[in-house]
């Protein structure tokens, strides 16, 4: 009989042990239509139920009732899933899927044994790297040497990597900058002209050491607009990483850790040029619903968080004095379009610019980037990035744009291995071009 | 496992990754878009008509079933597995193989997904016209074998008006060709023998489909009305009159507000129905035919007749119907729909009878269908957890079946008897209509090992026991 609706059974077994796993609430509202299916990226590409949003649900259902346990296959497919959300918009039934992996995440982290090695890493990635900017300053630094010294060169030349199949790793290593945004934390830059609106800008981890340019980019543009901009000084790592690998109480100390740094009576709007950093700030309020102390300014802060697209548009670019002639492409970064659903915005900018938008097929298709997902599950990402090169090579255009920083580094590496002649960009940056070329 | 040796054999022709038999794989693929469930012993995933074909040999020599899946958007239990053994998915044969714009044809694998389709071949002005909600997400290879329709059937036909030539692998294990290109073929019309026969007569491995053109006009009216009864009977006008729509859709009050919810397509939330109308053809044509559809809503009460000004809300106005099934899951955590079919002119009485259904079980039925075919699809909400509730939806829904037959209609429209009604077909067909059936089975199926007990109804001395069991208008398993 057709019938919809994920079989529950009113009598718990759950295996989700700890507390931290999804519930009834949640995945009840999926009635397993797969309306979804076509639009998850692991799906297109791997043909598989268990790596479709309809089937993680399902698992995640078979997990709450006992029937399956979280052992290897279970935490294969939910660590392959991507977090892009695209399945959220596709599914008419309002299932809030990115809910259900991160507290499915959350309960992996506390009741399953990884690996010894990856057990070390993620403790150390996520625990100390991604929350102190210390920590982070000096491995970038280490980085930037290995890159600029030669020894990448001579590493890259030896064919070590090939021999280590680190060598697509390799090619993803975000090039550090020489200086990071860190120099910039407690710094005020005033508007230009009349000030119309006072925003705080939340620089990034990886964006602090590896975008620093295109985070000035940002302040000028915002400068530009007669946006008084602050850099908050105490301000940390947004958790977005934290969260979406599930560790939910880490994300929950940065939250409360930027949300004391960041909001002020004195300031209007929080702004982010990362569209992860975004939709994790403007999900603080869910992230601390339960915290006595924090849910009501957790609320407050989620409102005031902008991505910078939908923060200029909203306030209204000023046109720049000479038109970008330029056509350009624009690539949506799933975090914005699905997570945000911020989709008008950044063309609406590119437009006022003076660009050409042409549009690709697919635009709103995942690159692959996701996070860390280039680097932890590299095969997989590699056949969404070919997929995604071929909708962008079936369009001519000068300019790759988009609005996220991983998408960024992703997308090059994909124009580079292509081989063709477009230069990728932050919607940011192309804004900044207009408003200095003369 | 019990069938370790098969699943060695298969591995060996098909590959490491394309056979999965442990029980965490496995039970990923006991369900469908329905209620129904049932476990396949192995999932194997084709990449070609050879492998297909090596399949159906080998699990044939061992007596094994095969069940074959598309997208699993089916509804009436078509690709779940009754007896265990073999489900042969068909998410990694997608390959859209030719594309024949003079000739207006496609030759696809069974795996393409039906939009994909359409918007692989919108740059020459073309799309395949067969349009079912699921249309996102559900395969052409499915689309064949339910014989799917969607809104624009009322114009354009079912799926079988859209396929002229089949590549079907037998149960034997050999690969034929049914039709072809051309519209008209010699010798009997086995394609469209085929069509809608649900994987009980052989597997699909490549359809050659027909495209339609884009229409050189569109409009899409939106029609408001107070009453679901004042939709209905304008429905019955419009044909009285011999408006030509392309797409004639009701949705009631319930239905607009979780759509509404869901789409923020601009559905009125606060009427009690409304008609989304459809007409294409010539501009001259269609503006002459709008006209007349607002005259004739206005003439039933409509409170207001609304045109979509441009594709985006055309779109979106089409976004919010095709999502409607899904989005009822807003109201509840479960809901049955239903297939029925009534002539068009008794869709006042239907709708009637319906609410007095779910009053009499003090339930809620949302209703949104296909009014211009009177192809109904009440959605009977309620809460799978509340074993009163699911015994209520079973009688409730065997109830507005059967009128619908009394009334002069059908069981289904569009999405197929399955394992959901085969046990109803009785009520349709005599006992030489279905043996008829049967021997037609029996000449490509001998053994029952393609998709056994679907469309068909058990054997009569199986049957008489079964009926009395559970409720006709199907429990399963």
């Amino acid at each position: 009989m057709s019938t919809a609706s994920q079989t529950g059974s009113a009598e718990q077994r759950s295996g989700f042990r700890s507390g931290a796993g999804p519930s009834w609430d949640l995945y009840s509202t999926c009635i397993h239509c797969g309306l979804c299916l076509e639009q998850c990226p692991t799906y297109r590409v791997l043909g598989l139920e268990a790596d479709s949003p309809r089937g993680r649900i399902y698992q995640v259902l078979q997990v709450d009732q006992g029937n399956l346990p979280i052992g290897n296959s279970f935490v294969t497919h939910i660590d392959r899933c991507l977090g892009c959300l695209a399945c959220e918009t596709a599914c008419p039934s309002g299932v809030s899927y990115g809910q259900i992996v991160e507290r499915a995440r959350a309960e992996i982290e506390k009741s399953y044994r990884r690996p010894l090695l990856a057990r070390i890493a993620r403790r150390y990635t996520y625990n100390k790297l991604l929350k102190s900017f210390g920590a982070l300053s000096f491995w970038a630094t280490v980085l930037y040497l290995y890159q600029q010294t030669g020894l990448q060169k001579l590493v890259r030349w030896s064919g070590i990597l090939k021999v280590l199949g680190l060598e697509n790793t390799d090619a993803l290593a975000p090039p550090v900058d020489r200086e990071f945004s860190f120099s910039d934390l407690g710094k005020v830059f005033p508007s230009e002209g009349e000030e119309r609106t006072r925003a705080a800008f939340l620089i990034g981890c990886v964006a602090s050491v590896s975008f620093s340019e295109l985070n000035r980019a940002t302040i000028r543009v915002l400068q530009k607009n007669g946006v008084t901009v602050f850099i908050p000084p105490k301000q940390a790592c947004c958790g977005a990483l934290h969260a979406h690998a599930g560790f939910r109480d880490d994300a929950s100390d940065l939250a409360r850790r930027n949300i004391d740094a960041m909001l002020s009576d004195k300031i209007d709007s929080i702004v982010t040029n990362a569209a992860g950093c975004g939709s994790t700030m403007k999900n603080y309020a869910n992230l601390l619903a339960n915290d006595v102390r924090y849910s009501a300014k957790a609320q407050a802060f989620a409102a005031k968080t902008k991505d910078v697209s939908e923060f200029l548009a909203e306030l209204g670019l000023r046109a720049p004095q000479r038109k970008l002639h330029a056509s350009v492409t624009y690539q949506d970064p799933c975090h914005l379009a699905h997570a945000q659903k911020i989709r008008s915005a950044p063309r609406e900018l590119l437009k006022a610019i003076g660009a050409d938008l042409i549009e690709m097929p697919h635009s709103d298709y995942c690159c692959g980037s996701a996070g860390t997902y280039n680097v932890v599950q590299n095969q997989l990402s590699t056949k969404l990035l070919a997929a995604k090169m071929e909708d962008i090579a079936s369009v001519t255009a000068d300019v790759l744009a988009t609005a996220n920083v991983g998408c960024v580094l992703q997308l090059r590496v994909g124009v580079q291995q292509r081989g063709l002649k477009m230069r990728v960009m932050h919607v940011i940056e192309l804004l900044d071009e207009a408003y200095r070329q003369t | 496992m019990k069938l370790a040796a098969l699943a060695k054999q298969l591995r060996s022709v098909l590959g490491e990754e394309a056979v999965l038999h442990h029980p965490e794989d496995l039970m990923l693929y006991e369900y469908d878009a329905g209620l129904a469930k049932g476990t396949p012993e192995l999932v194997v995933f084709p990449k070609t008509t050879e492998h297909v074909s090596a399949i159906v040999r080998l699990a044939g020599a061992r007596g094994v079933p095969i069940v074959p899946r598309g997208a699993g958007t089916g509804l009436s239990g078509g690709s779940i597995p009754r007896q265990g053994g073999i489900v042969m998915v068909f998410s990694r044969m997608r390959r859209i193989l030719e594309v024949d714009v003079p000739n207006r044809r496609a030759v696809v694998q069974p795996g393409v997904v039906n939009l994909e389709l359409s918007q692989a071949v919108a740059r020459y002005g073309l799309y395949f016209a067969p349009d079912p909600s699921s249309q996102k997400a559900s395969t052409i290879g499915g689309n064949v074998a339910e014989n799917s329709g969607g809104p624009h059937t009322l114009a354009y036909g079912v799926t079988v008006n859209h396929v002229t030539g089949l590549e079907v692998v037998l149960a034997d294990g050999r690969a034929v060709q049914l039709g072809g290109k051309a519209g008209e073929h010699a010798g009997y019309d086995l394609t469209g023998f085929l069509v809608g026969t649900e994987g009980t007569i052989g597997i699909v491995t490549k359809v050659v489909v027909k495209l339609s053109r884009i229409p050189e006009q569109i409009a899409t009216l939106l029609a408001v009305f107070q009453t679901a009864e004042d939709a209905a009977n304008t429905v019955t006008s419009l044909t009285a009159e011999g408006i030509t729509t392309s797409a004639l859709e009701m949705l009631d009050g319930w239905t607009l507000r979780a759509v509404e919810e869901a789409t923020h397509a601009g559905y009125p939330i606060d009427s009690g129905a409304v008609l989304l109308i459809e007409l294409e053809g010539l501009r001259e044509e269609v503006e002459e035919q709008a006209e007349a559809v607002a005259r004739i809503c206005m003439a039933h009460q409509a409170r207001e007749v609304r045109r979509a000004k441009d594709e985006r809300e055309r779109q979106l106005l089409w976004i919010g119907r095709k999502n409607a099934f899904a989005a009822i899951g807003r109201l509840a955590p479960s809901y049955y729909t239903q297939d029925g079919v009534v002539p068009r002119t008794k869709i006042a009485d239907i709708l009637r009878f319906i609410d007095g259904v779910a009053k009499k079980y003090g339930m809620t039925i949302c209703n949104v269908f296909h009014a211009g075919d009177g192809n109904l699809h009440p959605a009977i909400l309620f809460d799978l957890r509340d074993a009163e509730q699911v015994e209520k939806v079973h009688a409730a829904g065997r109830e507005i079946l059967t009128r619908c037959v009394e009334l002069g209609g059908t069981l289904t429209g569009e999405h197929g008897i399955g394992m959901e009604k085969n046990e109803l077909m009785p009520v349709l067909f005599n006992d030489d209509d279905l043996e008829v059936m049967a021997r037609m089975r029996s000449a490509f199926n001998p053994n029952e090992l393609l998709n056994p007990q679907k469309i068909l109804p058990a054997p009569r001395s199986c049957r008489e026991g079964v009926i009395s069991m559970q409720s006709a208008a199907g429990v399963e398993q």
